[in-house]
Formats: structure tokens, sequence, C-alpha cells
């Protein structure tokens, strides 16, 4: 599903932030980026997500090369992954609906397809008593399982998460982890960026750490 | 692979694709005139603005289509006065009137009598007592042509004009159209300085709507952030944009044909004054017609688009997520 080969990426006037990373991830696998802050983390999701581009090497998602992706055809590669960020990044003047509601109206689904579905994904992350209200009425924990169902609502292939438990509690976030699992477990790939080791130590998943922006090692989290 | 079934499912089908685009553009023109509801106050500067710089191109425009209307109106009912020699007596020149009216050119010819003449002229121009003083009477008998329908063009009355002139019982021939010919060219140049000011100020439209939708979009950014994040292509995060625009080019014309038609309104009462001192007839502008009205509102619109669509061009490449 992600294949990254000798991949570097270099911001101007600063250091490598990614150095000749290879990994791949298969389809249908989750897996956990760690490392300390600056250690490339959020860099790498981002060269996935096409928020930034690889200076050197080859980033492959789904079988089609990143480098490949020009202006027109990003929004539609952007429509296979859900996004999850540590800041949520919601619209807070619309409702819980019309936001989870959004990337189904912008792939042009019909009103009546986009109720059943965003019903779906709210249904699935515990919030359907909450579609009419406004993202800041809600706690921090529940605004990002809104944009989880925003993330999921799509039925994406893959799903990317950079620090989602960052702001939350430990039961918090495992309630957010588990909903990861869930999702991962009806075939969704799944890449997280976190510093939670504790949580990701209880979860028999792949760990991919990064220091100083190459993989330092990568093991299974019991042996880790 | 998994992943190939999954990305077909994404896709809503072909029709209902169609069939949504329209529903979208439907309700994305009314969202944007939502929006812009939200902030009545600010719209309606804008607006008005907008309706200002339209309004005076506009109001030139129809006076002064109306004033070349008014002149082509003088056109038809130019006439050439002949004042014969003073030693011509009346039976000659009743000859040369019935000569004359044989010409195609000359619809009818009137005769006034130089006594006639005279004495009118001591009634009416309060000279009577100095008139008196003359021996001789000064006035020479008076042929006022009218040239016929079919040769009142600018140039056949100039044909006319000096086969008259030829006529030697003639001793001056004086023409209205001369005035008329200066009026034509006073009004082509205004109306040069009424094109000048319209590129002018659409050009200034385009640039109060183009800095009104860059804020805009300045104000929304975090939303086109999101948009993109999660697939929205350029042309669906711009179409709110263009619609704004829209609505404000719609809005500010309107405002513009309120203040063109309420202008004439306040200019008519003193143009009747005016008019009825120089004659009977009473001349008023009217107020704008259907076909300028519209094509005043087709050109709001479009100058509404075209800004917003510059400064959606130039602003929406700069928001990237970071």
């Amino acid at each position: 599903m992600i294949l990254f080969d000798q991949v570097s990426k270099r911001y101007e006037g600063a250091n490598e932030a990614l150095s000749q990373v290879n990994f791949h991830l298969n389809p249908g696998e989750m897996a956990f980026l760690t490392g300390h802050s600056g250690a490339g983390k959020s860099t790498l999701l981002k060269l996935v997500a096409l928020i930034e581009r690889a200076s050197t090497g080859n980033v492959i998602v789904g079988g089609k090369n990143l480098n490949k992706i020009n202006r027109h055809t990003l929004p539609y590669m952007r429509r296979n992954m859900g996004i999850i960020f540590q800041d949520y990044q919601l619209l807070y003047d619309r409702t819980v609906y019309d936001n989870v509601a959004l990337p189904l109206i912008i792939s042009g689904f019909s009103a009546r397809e986009v109720k059943n579905r965003v019903h779906a994904a709210l249904d699935k992350v515990g919030l359907l008593r909450f579609e009419k209200k406004y993202p800041l009425t809600l706690s921090g924990g529940e605004q990002q399982r809104v944009s989880i169902a925003r993330a999921v609502v799509n039925k994406p292939a893959l799903l990317l998460a950079d620090e989602p438990t960052g702001n939350l509690d430990p039961d918090l976030s495992y309630e957010i982890m588990k909903l990861f699992l869930a999702f991962n477990q009806v075939g969704v790939t799944v890449l997280i960026a976190t510093h939670d080791i504790p949580l990701i130590n209880k979860l028999d998943k792949r760990i991919i750490h990064l220091e100083q922006g190459r993989i330092s090692h990568t093991a299974r989290a019991q042996t880790a | 692979m998994t992943n190939q079934v999954q990305l077909r499912q994404l896709k809503p089908d072909l029709f209902s694709q169609f069939k949504e685009f329209f529903i979208r553009h439907f309700q994305v023109f009314f969202y944007s005139l939502g929006l812009l509801s939200h902030t009545p106050f600010a719209t309606l500067m804008t607006a008005a603005a907008l309706g200002i710089a339209l309004a005076l191109p506009a109001g030139l425009y129809v006076v002064l289509e109306q004033a070349e209307q008014l002149s082509s109106d003088f056109d038809t009912i130019s006439q050439i006065s002949l004042f014969m020699k003073k030693d011509l007596n009346e039976q000659q020149v009743k000859t040369l009137k019935k000569k004359l009216e044989m010409l195609p050119a000359i619809a009818q010819v009137k005769h006034v009598n130089r006594e006639a003449a005279l004495q009118e002229f001591k009634s009416n121009s309060g000279f009577g007592d100095a008139l008196k003083a003359l021996k001789k009477n000064p006035l020479p008998h008076l042929l006022i042509i009218y040239p016929s329908l079919t040769h009142h063009s600018a140039e056949q009355i100039d044909v006319l004009v000096s086969q008259l002139k030829k006529i030697k019982q003639v001793d001056l021939v004086q023409i209205d159209i001369q005035w008329l010919k200066r009026l034509y060219a006073i009004i082509h140049i205004a109306q040069r300085g009424v094109l000048i000011i319209a590129s002018l100020l659409a050009l200034a439209v385009l640039l109060i709507v183009a800095n009104t939708i860059r804020l805009a979009i300045e104000n929304r950014r975090n939303e086109i952030v999101v948009m993109k994040l999660i697939g929205g292509t350029d042309s669906f995060i711009r179409r709110p944009f263009l619609y704004t625009g829209f609505w404000y080019g719609l809005f500010g014309s309107f405002i513009a044909i309120m203040l063109v038609n309420s202008s004439l309104i306040i200019i008519n009462d003193p143009l009747n004054n005016l008019s009825s001192l120089y004659g009977d007839s009473l001349f008023s502008l009217g107020l704008m017609d259907i076909s300028s009205s519209l094509i005043l509102l087709a050109s709001g619109c479009f100058l509404g688009l075209l800004g917003a669509r510059m400064a959606v061009g130039k602003h929406l490449k700069d928001i990237e997520p970071k």
C-alpha cells in the first residue's frame, strides 16, 4: 500500500528531515511511527498525504508514484486517504454532521447517500447523538472522533494519523486507538505517528522508529 | 488488490455525479448569498461602491444616447433660409418659389414677405420706434426651404445648398445644419470620454471585487486548507468565491440602475423648465430602458465574476496545507 524507496526530504535552509528512507507497508497492515520530535514522523506522513514532496526517491501509494501526481490529480489521490491531525482540523462554523459530510459532498454523492454514510460513520465513532452540535461544544476526545468519522466516511483504503492522541488523556487515547484497530480489522491500512509508547506497547503492531530522519529499527510492539 | 476494489467504491455513479453537479451549483449559488447576508453592512458598502462606479458611465451613456436621438429629430426638420437680393419684387420672388418647389430635393417653400416681416419685427422686437425712423424697409424677401424627407442627409443638403447659392436672385443662403454638425462632433467627443471613463471604472470594479474576494479568501484560509486536505478540487473550492463575486456584481449593478434612474428623475424637473424656455415642445430625459438595464446588469455580473476569478486564481494557490 505504501512503499518508500530511497526517500529523502530536505526543507529549504534546513538539515535533511528524512534521509534514504526505505520501508513497505502492506495493504491491510497497521503500523506506528515513533521517534523524538523532529525525527521526521510528520514529514513522512506529509509525503504520503502529498502535503510535501520528496526531494529524492520515490513514494508509491496504492500503486501510484506520487512524483507523478500533479495539481489536478492530487485531490482525487487524497480522496483515497483519510487524514487525521492532532488539532482535528474541523470547521467550527459547521455542525458535526456538516463536517463529516464534507468529503462526500466534495465527491458528489447524493443527499440521501450522504445522510446514510454520515450516520454510519458517526455511529461507528459513537457520536450520532451529537450530529447537530457544533464542534466547539464538544470535548477534545469527541472532536477527535468527529475528525476520525470525517476521515473514514469516504471508506478510504488508507488512514493516516499524526499524533491523534497527542491532546488526550490515557483513557480517551485508548478509546481512539481502539477505533483505529477496528478500522484496521475491516481491511483499512493504517499508519499512525505517535509519542505514546506505553499505549502502543499494548498492541501487537509493527513499530517504525525514526531517529534524525532515518529508520533506526522496526519491530513488533511486544519485542520493542 | 483490495485497494482497487475500494477505489471504485469511492465514486458515485456518473449520472448521480452529473445530477449532483448541478444541485451543488444551485446550493453554492445560494450558500454564497447566505454568507453575504451574514455581513449585510459590509456587503452593502462594497455593493454601493460598485454601484457608484457603474452608475457614472451608465448615466452618461443614457444622457448622451438621448441627446443624439434629440439631435436626429432636429435633423429631419432642418431648414434652409434663402435671403433674396433687395431689388427683387414680390412677383419675381413668387416665380422663383414656384421654380424651387418643382425640385425633387425640396418638399415645401415658404415665402416670408418683407413688408409682413417688418411689421412683425416692429411689434415683437421692441424697436418699433427706432424702425419707424428708417425710410426704407431694410429686410429682404425670405424663402424658407424645407428639404424633402428623401433628401435630408448632410451630403444631400450640402448639394442642395450649393445649387441654391448659384441662383442669381439669391443674396444669402443660411442653413441651420452647421450647429447640428457641431453638436454631433461634440457628442462624439463626449462618447469617447464616456468610453474612457467606463473602461477606467470597469477596472475599478474589477479591483474592488478582487480585493473583497481576496479578504474573503484570507478569512476562510482554515476552511480552504481543510477542503484541500480532504480532496476538494480547485474548482470546488473556487466556486463559492466566484458566486460571491457574481452577487457583488449583481447587487452593484442594481444599485447603479437605481442611482441612474433617480438622478434622471431629479434632473428632469429643471430640464423641463429649461426646455419650456426654449420653445413649447417639452423635452425630458427618459429613464433607462430595459435593454440598457439588462446590459448594465450583465456587465456588472461579468465584472464581478472576472474580479473574483482574478483574486481566486492568484490567492488560492498560495494556501496549501502545512
